[in-house]
C-alpha cells in the first residue's frame, strides 16, 4: 500500500498545506496588523480614542469570528470563485482562510499592543512624538515578543483550519486524511497525515517561541 | 523672565463617582534657571500639575505659559515642537525595554529628524555626561534603577530642553542612589542653566536641591516660597507634617527620646543655622531664666548646602517666662514657631 504514488501524494499534501498556511498567514497579517493597530488606537484608553471606529471594527471581528470555519468556507464560495476563478484546490482555500484569519490576527495584535506600558507611551509623547511615530517606533517595537508569540498561535490555528478545507476538496494533508481515512477507510494513511499535521504545528511552535525569546531584551 | 507661569489652572476628571477636581485654581511662577520643588502627599495633584506644564494633561480652566506663550494657543504640531524643549523624567523611568541604552537616547533625536550617525554621536556624548559611556550597548533590563534613571536623564537632555520636569524621579530609588541622581540634576542645572521642576513627596529631596518650593494639598497650593524660609517657618500644617516626616526618616538623626511624664507645657520648634550654633543658646536660656527647658527632639539637616539645626522644646508647665524666652531665642537669630501639634 505504500506505493510511490501514495508517498508522492503525501509529499504534495505537505507542500499544499504549507503553501495555504503560510500565504494565508502572510496576507492575514497584511490586513490584520492595521486592523489590530486601529482597534488598539481607537479604544477608549488608546492613543486616539474613537468609539465609533472601535465599535465598527469590534462588531466585524466578533461576527467573523463567531461563524464556524466550515460554514464560512461554504458561505463565501461565490466570493472565492470571484477572486480565484474556482471553488476547490489549495489556492481557492486561501480566500476563506484569509477572511477567517484577519479578525483573529487583528484581535491578537490588539491585545499585544495594549500590553505596552502606558508610561513608555507617555514618555514618547512628552518628547514630542506624533501618534504615527508612537505606533511604529514604540508600540510595534515594544510589543515585538508578544506579536511573535501571537503569530505562532495564528499559524497553528490557520494550519488547523486549512485541514478542515479538505471537506470541500481544499487540498493539502486534511484533504488526504478525509478522502482516504473517511471515504475509503484507509486509517493508516489518515494516521500518517495526522502525525504529519501534529509535527508541522510542533515545528512552527518551537521555531516561533525560539525567535520570540531571542528577540526579547527584557531579561 | 519667568520660564513657566501657571495661571488659575483647574483640572477635573470624570470618574465613576462623578467629577474629581485634581487641581483647584493653581497659580505658580517658576523663574528661569531655578530648581523648583512641588511637594505634597499622594493624591495632592502634583503629577497632574506637572503634566499640565507640557500639556500631557490639558487644564480644564486656566492658562499655562512657557516663556510667555500660552500652550493652549498652540496647534497640535506646534505643541509637539514645544514639547521638544521640555524634557521629562519619570518615577518608573519609562525606557524602551526592547532597545539598547544608546537607541533609547537616540529616540528624541530621531523625532527632531537627525540622521542615525549624527544621533548616535550626540547620544554617546549625553551618556558620557550622565556617566554611562560603558553601557551604550546594554539593554535597560540589565541596568540598576539609578542607571536607568541616568539613561532617562540623558534621553530627556537629548533635545536640548530649557526645562526638565521630574515626576517623582527618585521615589523608586534607595537613599544613596537618590542623592547621586539629585547631584546629577544639580550639576545639569548649573552647567546648562536648565530650569528644573521636581515633583516629590519627600521633603528630603526638596531640601537637598530645590531653591523654591510649592506645597500642594488636595489640588490647592497652600504655601510657596524659598525652601530655606519654609523650613525655618512652615506656616501650613502640611508643611510642618512634611518637615517632621523628613526628620523622622533621617538616618542617625541624633534623635533624643522623651519622657511623656514631664510633658505638659508649651511646645515650640526652633531652627538655627550655623552662625547661631557658636553660642550655647539653650544653656544660656536656662541660666538666664532659671527655668528648666525640656528638649523633646534635636536634629540637624542639610538645607541647600547649609546646616540647619532643629529642636523641639517644651517649657515648664504654666511657665510665666514663655513669651520672654521665645523673645530671647528670636534675638539670637533663631526661628521660633509653635509646635503644639507635635506628637512623638
Amino acid at each position: 500500500m505504500w506505493t510511490k504514488e501514495v508517498i508522492n501524494m503525501i509529499i504534495q499534501g505537505i507542500g499544499e498545506t504549507l503553501y495555504m498556511t503560510l500565504v494565508s498567514t502572510l496576507i492575514g497579517y497584511l490586513f490584520g496588523i492595521p486592523m489590530g493597530v486601529l482597534l488598539a488606537v481607537s479604544d477608549k484608553e488608546g492613543l486616539r480614542p474613537n468609539p465609533v471606529l472601535y465599535k465598527v471594527l469590534d462588531v466585524i471581528a466578533n461576527i467573523t469570528r463567531s461563524i464556524p470555519f466550515l460554514i464560512l468556507l461554504i458561505l463565501i464560495q461565490p466570493f472565492t470563485v470571484f477572486v480565484v476563478g474556482k471553488s476547490y484546490g489549495s489556492s481557492a482555500t486561501i480566500v476563506p482562510l484569509v477572511v477567517a484569519a484577519i479578525p483573529f490576527i487583528g484581535r491578537m495584535v490588539e491585545s499585544s499592543l495594549k500590553e505596552v506600558d502606558k508610561g513608555v507611551i507617555e514618555a514618547a509623547r512628552s518628547m514630542g512624538a506624533s501618534d504615527l511615530r508612537i505606533i511604529v517606533r514604540v508600540l510595534l517595537v515594544e510589543a515585538r515578543t508578544s506579536l511573535i508569540t501571537g503569530a505562532t498561535i495564528a499559524i497553528g490555528t490557520i494550519l488547523g483550519y486549512s485541514a478542515m478545507a479538505g471537506c470541500i476538496g481544499g487540498g493539502g494533508l486534511g484533504d488526504i486524511a478525509i478522502r482516504y481515512g473517511y471515504y475509503r477507510y484507509q486509517a493508516d494513511i489518515m494516521v500518517v497525515t495526522v502525525v504529519l499535521l501534529v509535527l508541522l504545528v510542533q515545528v512552527f511552535q518551537t521555531v516561533g517561541m525560539a525567535i520570540a525569546n531571542r528577540l526579547d531584551k527584557r531579561k | 523672565m519667568s520660564e513657566i507661569k501657571i495661571e488659575n489652572v483647574c483640572k477635573s476628571f470624570l470618574s465613576k463617582d462623578g467629577n474629581v477636581d485634581a487641581l483647584k485654581n493653581v497659580s505658580l511662577t517658576i523663574e528661569s534657571g531655578d530648581i523648583y520643588g512641588i511637594i505634597g502627599m499622594s493624591g495632592a495633584g502634583k503629577s497632574t500639575l506637572v503634566r499640565c506644564m507640557n500639556f500631557l494633561e490639558v487644564p480644564t480652566e486656566g492658562k499655562v505659559l512657557i516663556d510667555g506663550k500660552s500652550l493652549g494657543d498652540f496647534s497640535k504640531k506646534e505643541l509637539r515642537k514645544q514639547r521638544e524643549e521640555i524634557g521629562m523624567i519619570f518615577q518608573h523611568f519609562n525606557l524602551l525595554m526592547q532597545k539598547t541604552v544608546l537607541e533609547n537616547v537616540c529616540f528624541p533625536l530621531y523625532i527632531q529628524g537627525k540622521k542615525k550617525a549624527e544621533a548616535r554621536k550626540r547620544a554617546a556624548e549625553l551618556l558620557e555626561i550622565v556617566g554611562l559611556s560603558d553601557k551604550q550597548k546594554a539593554y535597560p533590563a540589565q541596568l540598576s534603577g539609578g542607571q536607568k534613571q541616568r539613561v532617562a536623564i540623558a534621553r530627556a537632555l537629548a533635545s536640548d530642553p530649557k526645562i526638565l520636569l521630574c515626576d517623582e524621579a527618585t521615589s523608586a530609588l534607595d537613599p544613596q542612589t537618590t542623592s547621586s541622581i539629585l547631584e546629577l540634576l544639580k550639576d545639569i542645572n548649573q552647567r546648562f542653566g536648565i530650569t528644573i521642576v521636581i515633583i516629590t513627596h519627600q521633603m528630603a529631596v526638596v531640601r537637598e536641591i530645590c531653591n523654591h518650593v510649592a506645597i500642594l494639598k488636595e489640588g490647592e497650593v497652600v504655601e510657596t516660597g524659598l525652601v530655606s524660609e519654609i523650613f525655618n517657618n512652615p506656616k501650613s500644617a502640611v508643611a510642618r507634617e512634611l518637615i517632621r516626616k523628613d526628620i523622622d526618616s533621617g538616618a542617625g538623626g541624633g534623635r533624643i527620646g522623651t519622657q511623656p511624664l514631664i510633658r505638659s507645657g508649651e511646645i515650640i520648634r526652633i531652627v538655627f543655622s550655623e552662625n547661631s550654633a557658636f553660642e550655647p543658646v539653650i544653656a544660656n536660656l536656662i541660666l538666664t531664666f532659671h527655668e528648666p527647658v525640656n528638649i523633646l527632639r534635636a536634629d540637624t539637616k542639610n538645607v541647600g548646602g547649609v546646616a540647619k539645626g532643629e529642636m523641639i522644646l517644651e517649657f515648664a508647665k504654666d511657665s510665666e517666662n514663655a513669651e520672654a524666652m521665645k523673645q530671647y531665642l528670636r534675638e539670637r537669630g533663631l526661628a521660633v514657631g509653635e509646635a503644639n501639634d507635635y506628637v512623638d
